[in-house]
């Protein structure tokens, strides 16, 4: 499979491989971290790569131009496209996505007795959660604290984190493994019950919770269940292509799109939950991703159409270790959880450049170095890429570790025909996450009442960086206060006119602006079709 | 010029290039894919997908997103499967053999022909752990059954009309809740945070001053 440059370089990797496994590389300074980000992170480009917003509530400041685009494109809805006053479905909460946020609200929210539906895009389940692979964070350990967890994340994403929402996701994450657990999550434990913990990137206590390297789909197949067991109604194959609102500017609805015969629809709802998720279907300054089909920052378009601001909108997350070869898996996910049972990144001659479990800002950047001015990146057919020397795994945790911690990982690259108990893999980022989102308060609500935000949706939660482990955790924590939250207030909402003004508003503010577009938004999918 | 394959979707030829993935040869071809596409990585189960190559007898199933294109082969997705499933309330049911035979009885309708194990796009031996099920032995069907990704390939194979992705869930969600060992730490955290142990020290934490922070995160002490 490998080429003979590759098979060249493994030789290398392969003679200081015991030498490597035996020695902990220095962490970097704060200094030198800074100085690695600005000069070699993606999010720190100072060019063609983002663009300043000419309209709405985040005017002036700059995303990624392709979310640029999107937030100031045209909407999918004319006027007089459907009738407002004859709502297909009139719920108390309408949550829209169908992944581990929109799951969890959905399971809240129905708990509390308000009447619950759930549309997406997709298939129930298809979502990052989905995909998450390494983890779930939780200070549950004698040696470990709620702090200690806050501390951690609170660096890890640069002292940017909303301290009260970085406050209820450390507080509240023991609870979050205790309520999946009763949901019938399968976590990894010792004979005794012992949760097997471990390190993720940039954690200064083993607080990783894992259910092998499937933690992620675990997790969202017994949400599903549990949604589907509750006999709440899931509308599938259905996006939400703009909120509604109420005469009094209060999200009341929104306009619904069945993706296979485009019909309108219009749900008429009390409060609204976006669990829309990320955006790396988006594509950020050319790279490849390892989200899911359907992750195109649809909530954010909506919400920021309504009038919802943004936090952190032009800070992405680019996971260390996408896969680099095989080109079939180009940008899939290596799980950090790869590093966290022993595999460091070594390059072409062999050496471990760096410590394996800096947070992914810092790593990323500094393979990305690797590949780039260092010129010690190994070429592969679509570009360059480091080893993570998998085999040094059961070097140092015994014959059986990969096939027991990491069976996903060792099957995606056994179909190319690569044992990764023998051969180490070659690594790139990826684009992984959508640190920023629409800003929200410990409640859960947008800056437009009644809309609540849960999930990658949301921005603030974590800064400008995110720890692994950290996101499985809040698409659980402020899922399942979202859900709560637009119950409670669902039941005091009265009943009001329903509009899409402020759809024409936007309109007419772009027009103003002098943004002229064909972009129609949200994008929904993203188009691989060959175009010749 | 790169090296291409003649592939049949739905029996129409298109030629592609052979380094692609199904999922992607179908795009290739022109395909705006809507259903039949979830994850693109091999989690969701989305793109279950039969084919047979030109000249072979036996009729294959995989992941269009984790299999390579191959000279002169047929396929057909298979978006969505009927399964079935059943609707139960988790605090009410109990890990006792009886709940299978109430909820999905047709599992002991096994004729044994193995053509789930056959067609199981992870691998997996689904035979053995529809026989734990039948037997009530709900750890090891979870243990065998972990890595399924509900694809529903091996269903639309049985004789026997087994939903087996469901079974699975269904034996996982039993073991998770009742069967697996119960976690102290975890019920004495929680019940400390709920007591409120840690606020003081949360509370210390976040009102000092962000460059007092800075010192504590960039000297923090890491477990080793």
């Amino acid at each position: 499979m490998y080429t003979s440059e590759m098979l060249e370089s493994i030789k290398k990797v392969e003679a200081r491989r015991k030498e490597n496994a035996a020695t902990e590389p220095r962490r970097m300074t704060a200094e030198e971290k800074d100085a690695l980000l600005r000069a070699y992170h993606p999010d720190y480009k100072e060019g063609a790569e983002f663009v300043n917003l000419a309209v709405g509530p985040n005017k002036g400041e700059k995303v990624p131009k392709e979310l640029g685009a999107l937030l100031q494109g045209n909407s999918r809805v004319q006027p007089g496209d459907v009738d407002l006053n004859a709502p297909d479905y009139d719920v108390d909460v309408l949550i829209i996505g169908g992944g581990g946020a929109g799951a969890s609200a959905a399971i809240e929210a129905d708990k509390a007795g308000a009447k619950v539906m759930v549309v997406t895009k997709l298939r129930m389940g298809d979502a990052n959660t989905m995909m998450a692979e390494g983890g779930i964070q939780a200070a549950d350990k004698p040696n470990d604290s709620p702090a200690q967890h806050y501390l951690d994340a609170f660096g890890g994403g640069h002292f940017a984190a909303k301290p009260e929402l970085l406050r209820t996701l450390v507080t509240e994450a023991p609870e979050a493994i205790q309520w999946l657990s009763d949901l019938g999550v399968e976590f990894d434990k010792a004979a005794d019950g012992t949760m097997i913990t471990t390190h993720g990137g940039g954690t200064s206590r083993k607080r990783m919770h894992a259910a092998k390297d499937y933690s992620g789909a675990e997790i969202m197949r017994t949400l599903r269940d549990e949604v589907l067991g509750r006999g709440i109604p899931v509308v599938d194959f259905t996006a939400a292509i703009e909120i509604i609102k109420d005469e009094n500017g209060r999200a009341a609805g929104a306009v619904l799109m069945n993706m296979e015969t485009k019909e309108l629809l219009v749900a008429k709802a009390k409060t609204v939950i976006l669990a829309t998720g990320g955006a790396g279907r988006l594509h950020y300054q050319g790279f490849p991703t390892s989200n899911h089909y359907g992750a195109t920052a649809d909530g954010l378009v909506l919400a920021y159409r309504a009038g919802a601001k943004l936090l952190y909108a032009d800070t992405l997350q680019y996971h260390p270790t996408g896969a680099a070869f095989p080109e079939q898996i180009f940008g899939a996910l290596v799980t950090e959880k790869v590093r966290s049972v022993g595999a460091m990144l070594i390059n072409r001659d062999g050496e471990a450049f760096m410590h394996p479990l800096e947070t992914r800002d810092v790593s990323a950047a500094s393979i990305i170095r690797e590949c780039s001015t260092r010129g010690k990146g190994v070429p592969t057919p679509g570009g360059v890429g480091v080893w993570l020397d998998t085999p040094m795994i059961e070097m140092k945790n015994g014959a059986g570790t990969i096939e027991k911690r990491i069976p996903a990982m060792m099957r995606m690259f056994g179909k190319y025909g690569i044992d990764i108990r023998k051969e180490p893999i070659l690594i790139y980022p990826t684009l992984h996450y959508q640190n920023g989102g629409i800003d929200i308060t410990a409640d859960c609500q947008s800056g437009v009442e009644n809309l609540y935000v849960a999930g990658e949706a949301v921005g603030g939660i974590h800064g400008r960086n995110r720890l692994m482990g950290n996101s499985l955790l809040d698409i659980i924590v402020f899922g399942r206060n979202a859900g709560r939250n637009a119950a409670a207030k669902a039941q005091g909402v009265k009943a009001a006119k329903l509009t899409l003004s402020h759809v024409e508003a936007f309109k007419e503010e772009l027009k103003a602006a002098g943004v002229e577009t064909d972009t129609v938004s949200p994008q929904l999918l993203p188009d691989y079709r060959r175009h010749k | 010029m790169e090296n291409m394959v003649n592939v049949f979707l739905f029996g129409k030829r298109y030629e592609v290039p052979a380094s692609l993935t199904i999922m992607k040869a179908m795009e290739y071809a022109g395909y705006q894919l809507v259903r039949g596409c979830g994850c693109r990585n091999g989690f969701c189960g989305a793109c279950a997908t039969i084919y047979r190559v030109k000249g072979d007898r036996e009729l294959k199933v995989c992941l269009a997103c984790q299999t390579q294109v191959e000279d002169n082969m047929y396929v057909a997705t298979l978006p969505f499967f009927p399964l079935i499933k059943q609707v139960y309330d988790m605090d009410a049911i109990k890990p006792e053999q009886a709940v299978m035979m109430q909820l999905y009885p047709e599992i002991y309708s096994c004729i044994g022909c193995n053509a789930c194990t056959k067609s199981c796009t992870q691998g997996l031996n689904v035979m053995q752990y529809i026989a734990y099920a039948q037997r009530g032995d709900f750890a090891k069907c979870a243990e065998e059954s972990f890595d399924c990704v509900m694809c529903g390939v091996c269903s639309s194979r049985c004789p026997a009309g087994i939903s087996h992705p469901q079974v699975a869930m269904l034996a996982r969600r039993l073991n998770g809740k009742y069967l697996a060992p119960k976690c102290d730490h975890l019920a004495q955290r929680v019940k400390e945070i709920k007591n409120g142990d840690f606020n003081e020290l949360l509370e210390n934490l976040m009102g000092k001053p962000i460059e007092e922070i800075k010192e504590l995160y960039n000297h923090r002490e890491i477990e080793k």
